[in-house]
């Protein structure tokens, strides 16, 4: 068996492609939930149709795609120019440590004031952790995936060293930072759960697809991203494209860090690190790095995230399906995607026609 | 200050032995090519699975064995997706890592559900009672053995010129009669075995046990001093040293009074920003090989 070039292309196949993925993908994780003792279509139907029969857990499903889309977003910005930001887990903590300063030590300012100062503060966060990879690939031209990797480890711990030493609860003496100021708590819209941080994730998605359809910055970000040697021939400047795309890519993340303390937790604690950045690579890879694409894989995942909850307690599958299902679809559809080129072809020796 | 520059260098060795390991089955892969990002997740697969064999089997040498078909499985399933269909290496290797990590832990979750810490067999250290060569086995076979062994592979046999080949002009080593595919599985298959040997290190020798993030980013480390060390065997396993003489050095400083006001977690940061601190002054203008992060299609 043997891979041969296509010589016609069709338009079905790509969605044929993306069936198949999903296909092998319910085929894959059958097994380890047959395991737990489950049945898969039973486990299924949870994941993607119970979420959607409530308003109750249609509203989870946009709180838990929340940071996904922001996530997401912020790893397809810095793809998309070429920059292979890693680091998204490391400036999502960020982000959320950058947002709980003024929420602990200003504790009293005015909604109108504090959430804006600790989305901003969240952002500038994330951004200063993406900083330091992307000056390095600037200045010396070290390979960002793995400065922006080891970063994630460190922020981890940065997190962990504030909630152990100083922003320990002084009432309850748990690792947990005091609850925010009353005035940053985010607004919640459609119910009591879903909140702003969601009205933020669709404004930066509506932003992303203006400057990458409309504007000639986003066809040199385009450009530098398929092409960086054509990129340069035809003058633009790579280099810095990537360097300004590295750090909008770090803000958001921060952004989304900042959104989950304000809008969920209203407190800094260990369970913010749920590896939020790791699956913003998967969402803004399904997703075809752009920003409609980041849009419905974010809610897809948010769908998954619920459901693999919801059958956690009800079937007693570990939540951990979740994430499982979304690695493996992952790497079903870009197996898939990286096919539709090719065909399958049986070996014939030479010289038999 | 009171630190014993014994216990130091003693533990020096034993907290390089994974990323040794690790470390050596990367430079497989990107000497081939192949950059494998799935190294965290086959390290994380080889320590869960190494655990969850010994236990069942009560055999410490079970485990590595099961740990190493892990190893194997996790590198031929980058080699499926990286070589046979070319997806991109950054998310194939992302996809692998997220992949592993989920289904250790969900396994983890479904077979040890009660949540006390279940004791496996463990390596016992050879020479226990010398200060500083009294390390496990597989220290010794990651120092002494392995890492000469993958020197002299690569630079005086057919084998490594052929892997050499493949990771520089793909092209031309398939003009001259070398597969380039069968090549590329053989250096991820071994890469994989090696890293997920690195993992079980930590449950079947250092703990005698599993816990959640048990690998906790040792696999990127690895990745780091492969760049440091500029893809040779023997830079790189000096990188892996060097992080080992910094974590056991802040492990020191953690037990000694003067610096029990540093928060722990800062000290525990230390070898991490060493690692960058390293690339920075170290890393400049490196030259890669020829064809990484490049699949290979015949024309």
């Amino acid at each position: 068996m043997r891979l041969v070039a296509r010589e016609h292309d069709s338009p079905w196949r790509k969605p044929a492609a993306i069936a198949a993925a999903v296909v092998v993908t319910f085929v894959v994780t059958a097994g380890p939930i047959r395991g737990a003792g489950a049945s898969p279509i039973t486990a299924y139907r949870r994941f993607l149709f119970t979420p959607l029969t409530s308003s109750y857990s249609f509203q989870e499903v946009l709180l838990t795609a929340t940071p996904l889309l922001l996530t997401g977003l912020a790893v397809a910005v810095a793809f998309r120019a070429g920059y292979f930001n890693i680091g998204a887990e490391g400036q999502f903590l960020a982000g959320a440590i950058g947002a709980t300063l003024p929420g602990i030590h200003l504790a009293d300012l005015p909604a109108a004031v504090a959430l804006p100062l600790a989305v901003t503060a969240g952002a500038a966060a994330g951004l200063a952790w993406a900083l330091l990879p992307a000056w390095l690939k600037r200045a010396a031209g070290i390979d960002e995936v793995v400065t922006t990797l080891l970063l994630n480890p460190v922020a981890l711990l940065l997190l962990q060293g504030l909630l152990n030493g100083p922003w320990r609860n002084p009432t309850s003496g748990f690792p947990d930072s005091e609850t925010f100021g009353p005035g940053y708590r985010m607004p919640t819209l459609l119910g009591d759960r879903v909140h702003a941080g969601l009205l933020i994730a669709a404004v930066l998605i509506v932003a992303t697809v203006v400057v990458m359809t409309f504007t000639p910055l986003g066809l040199r970000i385009k450009a530098a991203g398929q092409s960086p040697d054509a990129a340069r021939f035809s003058g633009i400047n790579v280099t810095r494209l990537q360097w300004s795309s590295a750090l909008v890519s770090g803000a958001i993340a921060g952004v989304a860090g900042a959104s989950q303390v304000l809008g969920v937790q209203h407190q800094l604690t260990g369970s913010i690190a749920q590896g939020y950045g790791y699956t913003g690579i998967v969402v803004a890879t399904l997703g075809a790095l752009s920003a409609i694409g980041v849009l419905f894989v974010g809610l897809l995942l948010g769908l998954v995230g619920v459901g693999s909850q919801n059958a956690s307690l009800v079937l007693q599958i570990p939540p951990q399906m979740g994430q499982l299902v979304t690695a493996v679809l992952l790497l079903t559809v870009v197996s898939c995607v990286a096919m539709l080129p090719y065909r399958l072809v049986r070996r014939r020796s030479i010289g038999a026609s | 200050m009171n630190i014993s520059l014994v216990a130091v260098l003693g533990a020096t060795l034993t907290i390089a032995t994974p990323l040794v390991f690790g470390a050596l089955g990367a430079i497989l892969g990107e000497r081939a090519g192949v950059l494998n990002l799935g190294i965290e997740g086959t390290m994380y697969a080889g320590a869960f699975v190494g655990f969850y064999a010994a236990d069942r089997s009560g055999s410490v040498w079970v485990g590595l064995g099961a740990a190493i078909v892990a190893g194997a499985a996790a590198g031929a399933l980058m080699g499926l997706l990286t070589v046979t269909l070319g997806v991109n290496q950054h998310v194939a290797g992302i996809g692998t890592t997220l992949g592993l990590v989920a289904a250790c832990d969900y396994t983890n979750r479904v077979l040890y559900s009660s949540g006390t810490q279940v004791r496996v067999p463990k390596f016992t250290r050879l020479f226990a009672d010398v200060d500083i060569l009294g390390q496990y086995a597989l220290t010794w076979v990651a120092l002494v053995v392995l890492a000469p062994l993958v020197w002299w592979t690569m630079r005086d046999t057919g084998a490594g010129l052929r892997l050499r080949a493949v990771g520089e002009n793909p092209e031309a080593a398939d003009v001259a009669g070398i597969s380039v595919a069968a090549t590329r599985y053989v250096a991820l298959v071994c890469g994989g075995v090696l890293m997920a040997i690195g993992g079980a290190f930590l449950t079947l020798a250092l703990l005698g046990s599993f816990t959640i993030d048990i690998v906790s980013g040792r696999g990127w480390v690895c990745i780091a001093l492969v760049i440091f060390g500029r893809w040779g065997v023997g830079p790189t396993v000096a990188g892996a040293l060097l992080f080992g003489f910094a974590d056991a050095l802040q492990l020191q400083l953690a037990i000694t009074s003067e610096f029990s006001d540093v928060p722990n977690e800062l000290l525990i940061a230390v070898p991490y920003l060493v690692v960058i601190a390293a690339l920075v002054v170290w890393g400049r203008g490196i030259r890669y090989p020829g064809a990484y992060l490049r699949p290979y299609r015949r024309a």
